[in-house]
Formats: C-alpha cells, structure tokens, sequence
C-alpha cells in the first residue's frame, strides 16, 4: 500500500520537473527504509532460516535435533504423506468456521452499522461489547469455555436432561468443540471490518431498490451484498487465515483430543517434543504456501484486488 | 575443520565454523540459493558442532550468588510467598539464591536454552532441575559439568538405591531432587469398586472417561509392566510396539478420552475422567483442593513407574561450587523433611522420614511420601533410551497423540 500510494502521487510531477520527484523519490527511499529493515530482519530473514531448515538432513550418527544444512526435498513428501488428514482437517476446520463466523458476525454487524445509526451512543456501546472479549486473555476463555463444556458441566447437563445427547456422549475433545472454540475466538474479527463496510452504506440505494420492486432479498443481494462485500472479505481472511493455524483450541489440553490435531498441533509437536525442526519447517512452509494460494484464489474471485 | 584462524569468543567461532560448513554444503548442493541469510540463519537450528564443550571457569569464591531454576511448586513456600529453607541456605551460607521457576516441560525449557548450551554459554542457571530422561540426554551431550563430592559430604545421605543410575554411574554430574510414582487413580464416588491394574481401566463402564499421561515413560513404562515387561531391564522395540498397539486400540476406540500432560488433572477434577494414569503427588494435592478424599491413588499389581528429577549444573555456569553448597544443603536430612512435607514427593534423602516424623507423624507414613522397601520394590525405573530409541519411539507414541 505505502509503495503504491507514494508512485502514484510521484507520478504526474515526472513530466514537469526533472529535479524535484528525484529528491522526493530519495526522501521517500529514506523514510521506507526502517520499514523495509524492519520487514527485512524480522520476516526475510526468518523466512529464509525457516525454508532452509525445511531441507535440511540429519546428520550422520547425530544425536535427537542435530541437522545439518542440505537439500533434502523428500522432508515434504514424508510430512505431506504422514500429515495430510491434519492439513485438510485444518482447512477444512477453518472454513467451517469462517462460514459460521460470516453467519453470526453479518447480521451483528448490520444490527450495528444499519439499524444502531440513530442512536450513536448505543452504537458505540455495541462496538465496544463486541470487542469487550479481548479485554481477557483469551487463553482463560477458552480454558473457561472447557469447563463449561465439562461432563458434568451445565451444557452437557442440559443436552442430557432433554435427551438430546446420549449418557456416554460428550462435547469436549470433540470436532464440534473445536470449531466453536474456533468460530467463537474469530467472531470480532468477522464484525468489525463488515460493520466498517456498512457503516457508510447509503440507505438511500435500498430505498431505491424497493421503489423498482425489487423484493427485501433482491436488494440486500444486488445492492447492500455487494457495497459490503470489501468487509465481508477482509472479515473472511481475517478469520480463515489465523484459524488454519491456531493450534490452542485443537490443542489436547484445551478443547481438542487425539482426534482434533490441526497442523499448528503437529508442528508444536514436532518442533518441542521430537525436535525434528525440518519436518516442523516443511509443515509451516505447506501451510504458508496453501493459505496463499487459497487467498489468491479467494481474492481473485471476488474481484477486490484492490482491497489487498 | 581444522581450528585455524578461529576467534577466541566460543559464539563467534561457532559462526564461522558453521559459515564454512554451509558455504561447502551449498557449493555441493544448493549452487546459489539462500547466500548470506544461510550465515544470518546459523544459530537457529544447528545441534553441537562436535567440539568438545569445556566447563565455565568457576568464579564462586568472589560471586556469592546462584540461580536455581526449578518446576512450579516444587518448594517448601510460607504463605507470604517466601521459600523457608532457602532464606536458611542464604543465612548459613552468605550465598544469595536467585530462585526461579522457569521449568514447566522439559522439552520446552529444553527448546529455550539448547542454543546457547551448544555454544557452553552460561544460561543463567547454576543448577536447574529436570527429569531423568532429558538429563541423560544432556550428560550425552555434554551439556553438564561434574560435580566435586568434596563440596558435597552429604552425598552419604543419599539412598542407594539412587546412587548407580545407567545414565550417570556413581552420579558424577548429576543428584536426586526429587521423585515420584506414576500409578493410576480413581474418582471414588463415580467408580467404588476401585481398580486394582492398568488392564481394569478398559472396563467399558469407563468408555469415554480415561485419561492417560502424555509423558512417554510413564504411560508406556504403565502399559509394558501389565505385559510383564521389566521396563528397566533389557527391552527393544518389540516389547514397545506391543505395549503401543493397546495404547492405539484404547485410543481409536474411545475407551481413552484424552492424553495430557500436567492439565490432566483439571480432567479429574471437573469430571470428564473418572480414571487415570496418574502422578502420586497430585492426587494428594487434588483432595487438599476439594477438601474431601475424593480420588485414590494406587500402584497397579503390576508394578508402577518411579522417576526422579535431578539436579545438574550447566556446562556454562561460572559458580559451580556454590551450586554444590545448595545441593548439599538440601541433603541435610531435616531440610529434605521440610521440602518433603511441603510437595508430596519422594525424597532421595536417607533419615528424611525420621526426621518428618517430628513435623508430622502421619506423614512418614505416607507410603508415596516415604515409601517402604516393600513399596519401592514395585516401583521401576524405565531404562534409558539411546538417541536412535529416542526419536524412534518418541515419533511412535506422539503419532498416536496426534491421531496419525
């Protein structure tokens, strides 16, 4: 963004003056470049440690996490055939979510940005209590969202007394549990930029879908749908990208069981407890490598490539 | 590589030592990828180079301090917070403690400092504490300094049973801080009949409500004793493999619901397993917690688990001796009562249970506190791995753990 922004403003003085855009070009260099350290040490370089160690072999007669530098491309092959239930289980965990997040956070964020205008205080209370869960750490949230969904508990209770669940039936460790964890923790996330979509939308574009008869659905899909649409895109990759590498709620000792491992949980395994640090690599690598292609796809389909 | 031309600063030469080595692999293999960040990248990852570690030049005489990392709770507190024995070390001693409780998991206390243990830098601890296992991979890799006995009379007052282990003969580096049963235990209410083996937690009455530790040793070392394996005798691969098949089994089927480290007692206490392979000294501080004896602990027939947590003194530390003077503080036999009496463990120390019994008569009779000979005869130690075992059958049971 701050690149695009600076050559576009730069441009047009090209064609008038011949010194001023070069000094311009130079103080603008200038004041990017603690940015442009700052990217390059804290992610280039990090990111070259991390696909280096992705190849790397063990070494000879070595003892537990002792690697050496090479080329050992089969570390992909091996994690991609051991781990691939984890990856589809991430991605598909994370859309689930996402899908359940736009359901719940859409309509909030339309009660806020839609019907709340009116009254600016009630407005500003609203936004402040969908943000009001981050005031906790969301560590405890969870933790407390595993206790509620204890055994003996007062949902599984409940589900009991109404039949709607089976005595030997549960809800902690199981799938279910981890994509609401999931869904839950991403909800904010979803809401804020949507309501940011719709905060500024023009009521009188509705009015005038009605005055040409078009039904309350036709008009919020032709007309209030699509003004949204840039923060129902960012609300999705700000929800589906974190929730495909989260690795607390799938974790064994939050609401995730031996059945639930996402890749976050493979890596944290492989990389603390088996100190295989290229097979953990060559995980977070995949991973990286999907979102991004799935993004692209995402983005591109959506036909807001000016919003990323 | 021959050490020409190499700087005096252990971690500047370990950067070119490691410069060279990948400016060769990559000529070798990988022409022109990756230039200068492979340098940036070193560090990170690379396990020893090899070179012999030498121990720290010990400054005790001057430096009257030492850095203790220890587990949580893992010391006698008042309820100011402050740790009794340890202000009566400082007062004798004149040596000031700096107490920490860095250690929650051995592997990630380990993930932290393996680096700069690699290079023999000084991590900032003279003596931390950690468990057997991951002891002996340290005294493997030469990670930890020897110990001088003449700064540790009290070693005498060690128990012999401890005093030969496989990884450390005649406990050059190492000494017992404190140990513990791995058995299993019972929600008292909800299973009344109790159980007596490993083999009883697969009653189908239990379906859903198992838990068992994710400590390899412990819930493997459980598994193979109720084959009838002597787990700190001469085993392979065969023996674990059968031990791991009934873990898949109870897994996949549901019979275990979860495999946990130490939250596998919040488990117990909210209910969602009633059952578990457990640690001895929690049960005795979870029915403190609910004010009831309301789980038992017992040692399966077939024996438990007993590993000891040791301390050791990093390659790096530049006060060694006074590491040395506190390890031998905590051999007096009434200092070990006092620690004993305050976390539930086993003390290594010969005359601790004489001396509880002046604190608390009760609690020399706690058989998981002060076990009896008869006790301890059940109890075994798993036997240590080499690094080959290690990685082998820690990436068997962590698939197992991860649904694989």
């Amino acid at each position: 963004m701050a690149f695009g922004a600076f050559s576009s403003g730069a441009a047009p003085g090209v064609a008038t003056v011949q010194e001023g855009p070069r000094r311009k070009s130079r103080v603008a260099l200038f004041l990017l470049l603690p940015g442009i350290a700052y990217l390059a040490l804290f992610f280039l370089v990090p990111l070259i440690s991390l696909l280096l160690t992705s190849f790397m072999a063990p070494r000879e007669f070595g003892d537990i996490g002792q690697f050496d530098y090479a080329f050992r491309w089969e570390n992909y092959v091996k994690v991609v055939e051991t781990y691939l239930p984890h990856i589809l289980r991430s991605f598909g965990y994370a859309a689930i979510a996402t899908v359940l997040a736009l359901i719940i956070g859409y309509p909030l964020a339309y009660f806020i940005g839609v019907n709340l205008r009116r009254f600016p205080l009630v407005q500003a209370l609203a936004l402040v209590l969908v943000i009001a869960p981050f005031f906790i750490s969301f560590l405890l949230r969870t933790l407390a969202w595993k206790q509620i969904f204890a055994d003996e508990g007062p949902v599984v209770g409940a589900l009991n007394a109404l039949s709607l669940m089976g005595p030997g039936d549960h809800i902690t460790g199981t799938p279910a549990a981890v994509v609401f964890g999931l869904t839950y923790m991403f909800i904010p996330f979803m809401t804020l930029p949507i309501y940011t979509s719709l905060e500024r939308l023009d009521l009188r574009y509705v009015e005038a879908g009605g005055d040409l008869y078009a039904s309350p659905w036709t008009t919020f899909r032709t007309v209030t749908l699509p003004l949204s649409m840039p923060g129902v895109v960012s609300g999705t990759l700000l929800t589906f990208i974190p929730a495909s590498g989260d690795y607390i709620n799938a974790s064994r000792d939050f609401l995730g069981s031996t059945e639930t491992a996402m890749i976050g949980n493979v890596v944290e395994t492989n990389f603390l407890i088996l100190q295989n640090y290229p097979a953990a690599a060559a995980l977070s690598i995949i991973l990286m490598a999907t979102i991004l292609i799935l993004v692209g796809a995402y983005v591109r389909k959506s036909g807001t490539e000016d919003l990323v | 590589m021959a050490a020409r031309n190499l700087p005096e600063d252990p971690l500047i030469r370990r950067l070119v030592i490691e410069a060279r080595r990948a400016q060769l692999s990559r000529r070798a293999l990988l022409t022109g990828v990756g230039g200068g960040a492979a340098a940036l990248s070193l560090t990170a990852c690379a396990g020893g180079t090899g070179t012999e570690l030498k121990p720290a030049e010990d400054k005790s005489a001057s430096d009257k301090t030492v850095n203790w990392v220890n587990w949580p709770l893992y010391l006698d507190e008042d309820e100011s917070g402050n740790h009794p024995t340890l202000q009566q070390f400082e007062d004798e001693t004149g040596i000031k403690v700096n107490y920490s409780v860095d250690v929650d998991d051995n592997n990630i206390y380990y993930g932290k400092v393996k680096d700069q243990l690699a290079l023999g830098q000084d991590i900032k601890a003279d003596t931390v504490v950690l468990t057997e296992w991951m002891v002996s991979r340290w005294i493997r890799l030469g990670y930890t300094q020897e110990l001088n006995h003449d700064n540790i009379p009290n070693m005498k007052n060690l128990n012999p049973a401890l005093a030969d282990p496989d990884y450390d003969p005649g406990r050059k580096r190492t000494m017992p801080w404190q140990g513990g049963f791995a058995g299993i235990c019972w929600n008292k209410e909800k299973v009344p009949n109790g159980l007596r083996s490993v083999s009883d937690l697969w009653n189908p009455e239990l379906k859903g409500r198992v838990g068992v530790l994710s400590e390899m040793r412990d819930t493997m070392g459980l598994l193979m004793l109720e084959q009838g394996v002597d787990i700190s005798g001469d085993w392979g691969a065969e023996e674990f493999g059968k031990a791991l098949d009934v873990l898949r089994e109870q897994v996949s089927s549901g019979q275990i619901r979860n495999v946990k480290g130490n939250s596998y007692s919040e488990d117990l206490a909210n209910e969602d397993t009633l059952a578990a392979i457990c640690w001895s000294g929690d049960i005795t501080i979870l029915n403190a917690e609910a004010g009831e004896e309301k789980w038992e602990f017992a040692i399966p027939d077939a024996g438990c688990t007993l590993w000891n947590d040791l301390f050791l003194v990093p390659i790096g530390s530049p006060r060694k001796t006074n590491a040395e003077k506190l390890i031998n503080f905590y051999y007096e036999p009434e200092i070990a009562a006092e620690v004993a009496a305050w976390v539930n463990y086993i003390s290594p120390v010969v005359g601790a249970r004489e001396a509880a019994v002046a604190i608390d008569p009760a609690l020399a009779e706690n058989q998981l506190i002060f076990p009896s000979d008869e006790t301890l005869a059940k109890a075994h130690t798993f036997r240590t791995l080499d690094s080959g075992e290690e990685q082998e059958f820690g990436a068997e049971f962590q698939s197992i753990l991860l649904g694989a």
